[in-house]
């Protein structure tokens, strides 16, 4: 099991002009990791993430886009998996940051905790590549890589809470942000 | 035999989301439109059709396209449209995303008003629409089609979504 902040920190440490997508407790967190006009965490409704992912991902299929999404975020939208590997984009990245609970509405477990596949479900809904790390040694080493393959590929990420960051909601859906996501993106 | 001049054409609902500069498709199918719009978009070198499981996605999806610098219409029943009410109010309305909607409603009967509709489901989208605050239009008969421009034009100009209510299955 990795630290999630401690897993984020290696993929900033790897970040060179990515688009990350990241949603609740992850976004809390890469917002003060890596800050940037390039992240985008203005999903707006929970399971949303690798939607709006998928829109950045086919409208500027020149970029390559990272979407930083949560277990129970990915059970309320799982036809997502289906939609992406149907559309298959190749500079996708769908990153999968797995703590087996509703973190931000009261650290609920998910239904099924531990018995649910999620890599599994990628890889039979279509997505070519999957992969699943639970010690941050092994991710430090892979990441590198799994950012220059061809996508759509999923990464299962096993974490748990790490070093506590503020939550700031108002920013994560603070639409002056999205514009200046939209100009920066533009400017690419 | 019937007056087919007196109906709406798909060619030329086709023609106008074109003219609007959307290149992007992000579609369900749905009973009124699958037939004469769906399925030549899908065979368009010119339109790219991101099909879709769950209409919810269809207004993120819609939503990272603009973030992106593209334009898209999602295209779906309304029976879809009221299964998205969440992402419609967070993504589209409280997010500004200029989400362009064409949604088919279903069972409707030719030349009544939706609100005067035999059909609950059909009857209350627009009253649904008018609470949520987003704007909407009905798409039924050949003259409508003027409509979709300014509609689509409107949306993007303001930042926020809009409905085109496809009263009618086009020809």
């Amino acid at each position: 099991m990795m630290k999630r902040d401690a897993c984020l920190k290696v993929l900033a440490r790897h970040r060179t002009n990515e688009i990350v997508v990241a949603v609740y407790q992850a976004a809390q967190e890469w917002l003060h990791i890596s800050p940037s006009d390039l992240n985008y965490t203005f999903t707006g409704a929970m399971g949303q993430g690798s939607s709006h992912a998928l829109g950045i991902a086919l409208g500027r299929p020149d970029k390559r886009v990272v979407v930083l999404d949560g277990d129970g975020s990915l059970l309320m939208n799982l036809g997502t998996l289906v939609t992406i590997a149907h559309a298959a984009p190749r500079n996708l990245v769908h990153c999968l940051c797995q703590n087996g609970t509703y973190e931000t509405n009261g650290a609920v477990n998910i239904p099924s905790r531990g018995k649910i596949s999620f890599p599994g479900l990628a890889r039979e809904a279509g997505y070519p590549k999957t992969y699943r790390f639970d010690n941050l040694d092994d991710w430090d080493r892979a990441v590198e890589r799994i950012l220059q393959e061809d996508g759509p590929i999923f990464v299962d990420l096993h974490v748990e809470p790490g070093e506590p960051y503020p939550e700031d909601f108002r920013r994560l859906y603070d639409i002056e942000y999205r514009e200046r996501f939209r100009r920066a993106l533009a400017n690419l | 035999m019937a007056d087919d001049t007196a109906r709406l054409k798909a060619a030329d609902l086709i023609t106008a989301i074109k003219s609007a500069g959307i290149r992007f498709i992000v579609a369900l199918p749905d009973r009124t439109t699958s037939e004469h719009l769906l399925k030549p978009m899908l065979a368009d070198s010119e339109l790219r059709v991101v099909q879709i499981c769950k209409e919810d996605e269809g207004v993120s999806i819609c939503s990272g396209l603009y973030a992106a610098g593209q334009r898209a219409l999602l295209l779906m029943q309304y029976t879809g449209l009221l299964d998205s009410i969440n992402a419609l109010r967070g993504v589209a309305m409280e997010g500004h995303n200029p989400v362009c909607m064409m949604v088919g409603l279903l069972n409707k009967e030719p030349g009544v008003l939706p609100t005067q509709s035999r059909h609950y489901g059909v009857r209350v989208v627009e009253p649904v629409l008018d609470a949520m605050q987003i704007a909407h239009h009905l798409i039924e008969a050949p003259d409508d089609v003027e409509k979709v421009v300014p509609a689509i034009e409107a949306a993007y100009e303001q930042s926020m979504p809009v409905v085109m209510l496809i009263g009618r299955e086009p020809l």
